[in-house]
């Protein structure tokens, strides 16, 4: 059996029964053992199962400096995802009873969520809507269904077009119920046998040449995986079971199951990728929260709630905030500030580039007069009586106080700005310092055993986690408004910052050279616990101020 | 493949030709109820190699004034695109531009230029419309 056929599982016999017509459009059976094999999928109900539990924290360091956190995920690699993808169809099926593929687009069509899926299934009075809204036929009224569908197919696709189609113009054929030998396929006008047609629930026919030509264009071309309608045009959904028993080619049916198990995890609230580098794990939680999680491959940290690198003091929503405003400005914004003032009245930024100081605004719903040097209005400026040197003239005084403020702004985005950008440039090129610590560690093996200089690997981890603790804290920072607590919290951050620069000095100096290992060593272990109890303090802290509401934002900066 | 079902289309389209249209070479007879009557206006149809599970390229060859057609002749339309179906025939497309020009569709303009006189001045846009048919299309 090839590899990727574990991807769906046989329905259990009387669910064969139930689908009637689609039974031999074929299908792939799996051994049960490769479903009950593992329990890594059972995660739900025993934790002790899980394969790999997590405390959030850096390896190495997570001993002795852990988070607070509870947050219990697990690790997902490609075929864990389609086992415990197979899981969830399999135990929405065993009370629905309706095929695998049914169940899979149902689902998908409730991103995944078995209860909400399973509380309309029940409610008698819109499983037609339900079944009509996730583009499925309704499986319990099979033989007038396909009717309606029909003429409702026609309807709809003629509406789309805007135009008014009349049946007898239709190359489609679509009367599957007319017993004959041959059919003409509407797609490529060829007549055939029947046995080389094929169509779905909605009744349209094609030729399986076709077909495969039509999905292999949708998969690989379009890169739709999850909602590809019957060429037809009417809303019908192809099941996987069709594209599974029609599509031969591996690396179509590879790419067809990267997709369902993508748009699986992306639907899915309690699933998240790593976005590590080329790395093609999952995480998966029993409840979607702001955690850090680590990928047991690449070692990526992660915030399962967004998806951003691990960004403790912040909370998503500003950190969002943040990368929206540095993408916007950042370089640019320097720039400006040095080079350009502001129109007094329209806010346009203006460049002089030469001439006097009598400026017009150039904004055509503006065209504002005024004096470049006092930004005061013009007009005063041309009689013999004015001259700029008037700074207590109320309305200058008025444009520069604005002026004043929309720059102390900037000012005050910059600073913070600099300082993270500064942080992240650092913990980049910290990556480099890790390599040479660990050269220094081999040669310093001369010296000490194994065990003994291990202290410098916890010391680059955690100069790594202060770096990215303090990154954060800017924009936390930013965001915050002045109150006694936000004191603390930057003397805290001061004091953390200070002593990882100290921490990271030690380790850039080529300590090989000290001829007393031992008391070097015993500044470095020194140091990098008073950075990590400094971390923890500055953290907690934090936590505290969000359990206690001390913390006051600033919404319009 | 592409050879035969275009050869039918091709025969359908001489023998029932939708309304306002014809085939070799591909025109349409602007719409009675639009301002681009009386205008004769040909399109350029290209078939793509994997036709008809791509869709085919149509362009219009005579200038015309629509929110919706650009100045290389290019259309704006969803079936052409993204709603394009293997089912669907050039027949179905042609009768689908007729209405497309009786009904543009401002709110996605390719013209934003065109699409903002369609929506504030009517009066102006049918004008222009009627002129540039006369101009290029008579």
């Amino acid at each position: 059996m090839d590899e990727d056929d574990q991807f769906f599982i046989d329905d259990n016999s009387e669910d064969a029964e139930e689908e009637g017509s689609d039974d031999d459009t074929g299908f792939f059976p799996i051994d049960e053992s490769i479903v009950h094999s593992t329990n890594v999928t059972t995660t739900r109900t025993a934790p002790e199962q899980l394969p790999a539990k997590f405390s959030s924290g850096i390896s190495g360091a997570s001993n002795n400096y852990p988070l607070d956190n509870n947050f219990e995920y697990v690790v997902l690699s490609q075929d864990e995802i389609v086992k415990y993808m197979v899981e969830c169809i399999k135990e929405v099926n065993e009370v629905i009873k309706l095929p695998t593929t049914t169940v899979r687009l149902l689902l998908h069509h409730f991103r995944w969520d078995k209860e909400k899926l399973m509380e309309r299934f029940y409610d008698p009075n819109h499983q037609d809507e339900l079944f009509r809204q996730a583009h499925i036929v309704n499986p319990f009224k099979k033989a007038p269904q396909l009717q309606t569908q029909l003429s409702n197919s026609s309807h709809r696709s003629a509406r789309r077009q805007t135009s008014v189609t009349s049946p007898s113009h239709s190359l489609t054929t679509v009367n599957p119920l007319r017993p004959s030998t041959e059919q003409t396929c509407a797609i490529c006008c060829s007549t055939k046998p029947v046995n080389e047609m094929a169509g779905l629930e909605c009744g349209h026919i094609f030729c399986t040449d076709c077909w495969r030509h039509y999905l292999t264009t949708k998969i690989i071309d379009e890169g739709i995986g999850q909602t590809i309608p019957c060429p037809a045009k009417c809303d019908i959904l192809v099941d996987d079971r069709t594209v599974l028993a029609l599509i031969e080619i591996p690396a179509v049916r590879r790419k067809y199951q990267h997709l369902i198990t993508n748009s699986f995890v992306e639907c899915n609230r309690n699933m998240r990728w790593c976005p590590g580098n080329n790395c093609t794990n999952a995480i998966k939680a029993s409840y979607c929260d702001v955690a850090m999680v680590t990928c047991t491959t690449c070692k990526t940290s992660f915030c399962f709630q967004c998806g951003q690198s691990w960004h403790e003091p912040i909370k998503c929503k500003w950190l969002k905030r943040w990368q929206k405003k540095c993408h916007d400005d950042s370089e640019t914004s320097n720039w400006i500030s040095a080079n350009t003032k502001e129109c007094p009245k329209c806010h346009a930024t203006i460049e002089k580039n030469g001439g006097c100081n009598h400026l017009i605004c150039k904004n055509q719903s503006c065209k504002y007069e005024f004096c470049w040097i006092c930004l005061g209005p013009w007009e005063p400026h041309g009689s013999s009586w004015y001259n700029c040197n008037r700074f207590n003239e109320d309305d200058a005084k008025k444009a520069r106080d604005d002026q004043e403020r929309s720059r102390a702004a900037l000012q005050r985005y910059l600073h913070y700005y600099k300082r993270y950008h500064n942080h992240h440039e650092s913990l980049r090129l910290e990556s480099k310092l890790l390599d040479q610590v660990q050269k220094r560690m081999e040669l310093m093996q001369q010296q000490m055993s194994w065990i003994e200089v291990q202290f410098l690997q916890v010391a680059c981890d955690v100069l790594r986690q202060c770096r990215q603790t303090l990154m954060y804290t800017y924009p936390f920072a930013f965001y915050l408004k002045r109150n006694n607590h936000s004191i603390i919290f930057e003397q805290n951050q001061a004091d953390l910052e200070h002593a990882t620069e100290e921490l990271s000095g030690y380790l850039e100096r080529d300590s090989t050279q000290t001829t007393n290992l031992t008391e070097m060593k015993q500044k470095v272990q020194d140091k990098y616990r008073y950075c990590s109890t400094r971390r923890k303090v500055l953290l907690d802290h934090v936590t505290e101020g969000y359990e206690s509401d001390y913390w006051e934002y600033n919404e319009d900066v | 493949m592409a050879l035969k079902r275009i050869n039918k289309e091709l025969l359908e389209l001489e023998k029932d030709p939708p309304a306002n249209c014809s085939a070799g070479p591909a025109t349409i007879m602007g719409p009675g109820d639009s301002p681009f009557q009386g205008g004769v206006f040909f399109l350029a149809i290209h078939f793509p190699a994997d036709y008809p599970f791509k869709p085919p390229k149509i362009t219009f060859t005579t200038k015309i004034f629509h929110p919706n057609i650009n100045s290389n002749g290019a259309i704006c339309l969803d079936i052409l695109r993204s709603q394009w179906s293997p089912a669907l025939t050039i027949s179905k497309v042609l009768l689908s531009i007729c209405s497309l020009l009786c009904d543009p569709n401002p709110d996605d303009p390719l013209v934003p230029d065109i699409a903002r006189t369609y929506k504030t001045d009517k009066e102006k846009y049918n004008a222009t419309a009627r002129q540039w048919t006369q101009k290029y299309a008579m």
